[in-house]
């Protein structure tokens, strides 16, 4: 058979249609498909692709096992490293982490290790066989740790991971969570057209299964603090409150009305479903004119929403240049397919308002200079080059910083100068008895990383339960 | 779900809710907030916490009816459930160490102000109150506030009760007739709360304000409730509710509010439909 060079390709909405509509944007693989796909796998030996997974998926297994038709079995192998497959198959940067390593792709376009993950989850999903094995979940059980209780901060993947896993060892786990729903920025950050919310729903619901209680509207640090957790009973804490505290830009004119962070007009539309107003009463403002400034994948998911919204011009403005770009290639060429503009190299220096209102951005070209520290080269203004977009709204997508709310409240837990919790290689704070893990260690990252780093966490955790016991 | 255990209509639109909240009614100090939803479609509205008791866990929230959401919540019934509540949100308010406090509400405001009052007065501070609303049957709590304040007086716009006026006028009174007031809180319309801040500038005394700004998650992760102070950005949700009141940007704070006006309208609007 000859090879196949390129991805097998994955059917999605037109760009004219998607706009139009909130629904996912590719449509996955049929089981024919996924078949072809998997066959292009080489089978590596030293399989790479497992290293350049932060949670090291037994990936040529898992694609084995596919080809072999035994997609159950793929999935709780799958499921054996990833508590959420159907989420990661979606959104991680596989181009920059397994398919970036891929044997295949040293010559021709890697394995679809992404798709192929989201097909053999969604697979599952669909017939209910998503759920660990009774024989896997019977090999987790410490009956030392039966019964004990521990809590977990923050319902997002980091925060959900250790959970899961935690109630696996046997432990009577309480997740904490501030918002009313579930998910973290899975659920108030990443749109619906990128990540449908009834995957999350359903990877929560396996969650719960495992016995885990829920307890939603709790903003630990203000309704409960940590120390009263231990005084309640909880013998460890995990912290996974992730990073949402927004970025301005610190310009003129940031406070007029029409200029939102990302995270405001992300958490408008997803998570109080202002896409569906009236009948939901969350309102959201965009008008005909919007830019975005930023360009990660958090600007990328604006501009997209906005546009679905309904507004006729979108723009990203950055002021970097386009291989800098932060955002998965993925999403640079859906939002470009979908018609967004990228005005890049431009970096606001004043928003302008009439009646309290956005009218326009005032923006300065930049040009590329010296490389800096993180080894990009530095965007230096050009003087006299100040020129004006006319806007209706502004959203800015520059980033976040964890939220001091709950470490300001908590004694004797070292931060670092941006807010981050320090922790050591097994997850552990300065505290005895409290690990943390994803966004509120690292700063803003990736599902996966915070994933990972709930389950190193949870493992550690029981070892740490372990010991203290036998003191 | 949290149960509304009471409710009692203070005056036409103004109503006060008993819910059970224990987890809430436990932390609560005066000047903390909460947020609730009405039901699974509902926006989150942030509500000062009018009274706690810690033994029985049950929390009062008193609210105007002024926009579609507090129209819904001024609808819904003893043994109705409330869909979400979050709290205690906010900074307390410190009420240490001030001897003579003035407290201004205005309107519903007062319902905001009533736990400083009592806070202060169980503190042992001096406690002079000043309510004032536009009409005689829209003054609230008055009892309470007599209760706990050592002296209690009101304004109306149109005279029906109390002194013809505003509140600040006998604010005015107060501060050129009395010298050792050390601090004047004041909540209510924004317009209101400039005046104050405005005139207590004059005296030099210390002001704090309570800013009832536009939220949605109010734990600090949208910035849609930040508003300048002393130049600098603030979120009210977590930085405040209260403030210096000489370091706020009124003009800015008052622009924010008006933001979703029409989208309120528009829902108001859908509503009236729906009832139809
Ligand atoms: C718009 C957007 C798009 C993104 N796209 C991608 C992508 O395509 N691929 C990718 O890999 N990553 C993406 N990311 C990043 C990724 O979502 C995060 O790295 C990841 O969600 C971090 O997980 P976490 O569990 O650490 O934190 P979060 O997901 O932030 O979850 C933290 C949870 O803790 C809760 N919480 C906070 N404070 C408290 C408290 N005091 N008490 C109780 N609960 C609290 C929060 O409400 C939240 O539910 C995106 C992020 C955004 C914002
Ligand atoms: S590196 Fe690529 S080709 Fe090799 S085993 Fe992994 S997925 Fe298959
Ligand atoms: S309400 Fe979102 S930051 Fe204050």
């Amino acid at each position: 058979m000859a090879l196949q060079k390129k991805k097998t390709p994955m059917k999605e909405q037109a760009p004219e249609e998607r706009i139009k509509n909130f629904n996912e944007v590719p449509f996955g693989y049929s089981d024919d498909e996924a078949v072809v796909e998997a066959e292009r796998c080489l089978q590596c030996k030293h399989q790479p692709c497992v290293e350049g997974c932060p949670v090291h998926v037994p990936i040529p297994q898992f694609i084995q096992a596919v080809i072999d038709g035994d997609v159950e079995e793929a999935g709780q192998i799958l499921k054996s490293k990833n508590n959420l497959p159907a989420v990661c198959g979606r959104v991680c940067p596989q181009e920059e982490q397994c398919e970036n390593v891929c044997v295949m792709g040293i010559k021709n376009e890697p394995v679809a290790i992404g798709r192929l993950e989201r097909y053999v989850a969604d697979y599952n999903m669909e017939r209910g066989s998503d759920k660990s094995s009774a024989a896997e979940l019977e090999k987790m059980k410490v009956p030392e740790l039966e019964g004990r209780k521990a809590a977990v901060i923050g319902a997002g993947p980091a925060g959900l991971t250790a959970a899961a896993d935690l109630a696996k060892y046997g432990l009577d786990v309480t997740i904490f969570e501030a918002l009313h729903e579930t998910g973290g920025v899975l659920r108030y950050g990443i749109p619906e057209f990128r990540l449908p919310k009834k995957i999350v729903d359903q990877e929560v619901e396996a969650i719960k299964e495992l016995g885990v209680d829920i307890q939603l509207n709790v903003v630990v640090g203000k309704s409960i603090t940590v120390d009263e957790l231990f005084a309640k009973g909880y013998e460890s804490v995990f912290i996974g409150v992730g990073a949402g505290l927004p970025r301005f830009l610190n310009i003129p004119g940031e406070n007029l009305n029409g200029v939102y962070s990302a995270n405001e007009f992300l958490t408008r539309v997803n998570l109080m479903k202002a896409f569906k107003y009236p009948e939901y009463k969350t309102p959201v403002v965009v008008g005909d004119k919007v830019a975005v400034v930023g360009a990660g994948n958090v600007a990328m998911d604006a501009a997209r929403t906005a546009k679905r919204l309904g507004a006729e011009d979108v723009y990203i403005v950055y002021r970097r240049a386009e291989e800098q770009m932060p955002a998965r290639s993925e999403e640079i060429h859906h939002a470009q397919e979908e018609g967004i503009e990228f005005k890049l190299l431009n970096n606001p220096v004043a928003i302008h308002g009439e009646d309290g209102r956005v009218a326009r951005m005032e923006c300065q070209q930049m040009k590329l200079g010296e490389k800096d520290d993180s080894g990009r080269r530095r965007p230096i203004p050009i003087e006299g080059s100040n020129w004006m977009l006319d806007l209706d709204t502004v959203i800015i997508a520059i980033g976040q910083n964890p939220n001091p709310l709950l470490t300001s409240n908590t004694k004797d837990l070292k931060t670092k100068s941006w807010g981050g919790i320090e922790v050591n290689d097994d997850q552990q704070t300065s505290r005895e008895g409290v690990y943390a893990g994803g966004d509120v260690v690292t700063g803003a990252a990736t599902v996966i990383k915070a994933m990972g780093a709930g389950k190193t966490a949870a493992e550690n955790i029981k070892n740490y339960l372990l010991e203290k016991s036998k003191k | 779900m949290y149960e509304i255990l009471e409710k009692e209509v203070l005056a036409p639109t103004i109503t006060k809710l008993k819910v059970k909240a224990p987890m809430i009614a436990e932390k609560t100090k005066p000047g903390n907030f909460i947020i609730l939803r009405v039901d699974e479609k509902g926006e989150r509205i942030p509500l000062t916490v009018a009274d706690y008791d810690r033994e029985t866990g049950v929390i009062s929230i008193i609210f105007q009816e002024v926009g579609y959401s507090t129209k819904l919540l001024g609808k819904m019934d003893k043994g109705d459930q409330i869909q979400d509540i979050v709290g205690p949100l906010g900074h307390h308010i410190d009420l240490e160490g001030y001897e003579k406090v003035v407290l201004l509400g205005g309107g519903s405001g007062t319902a905001l102000l009533y736990p400083k009052v009592r806070g202060f007065y169980e503190q042992g501070a001096e406690v002079i109150s000043i309510t004032g609303a536009r009409t005689k049957n829209l003054i609230i709590l008055e009892e309470e506030l007599e209760k706990y304040s050592d002296r209690l007086f009101i304004a109306t716009d149109d005279g029906s009760y109390g002194h013809h006026g505003y509140v600040t006028d006998i604010l005015k009174d107060l501060m050129e007739k009395e010298d050792d007031i050390d601090l004047v809180v004041a909540i209510g319309p924004v317009p209101m709360m400039k005046a104050v801040a405005d005139m207590t500038k004059e005296y030099g005394i210390k002001t704090i304000v309570s800013l009832n700004t536009i939220m949605v998650d109010g734990t600090g992760m949208c910035g849609a409730c930040r508003v300048t102070v002393g130049g600098e950005r603030k979120f009210t949700c977590v930085d405040g509710p209260a403030f210096d009141a000489h370091q706020v940007d009124f003009e800015e704070l008052m622009n924010r509010l008006n933001f979703y006006q029409n989208e309120e309208d528009l829902v108001h609007d859908t509503a009236v439909e729906e009832d139809k």
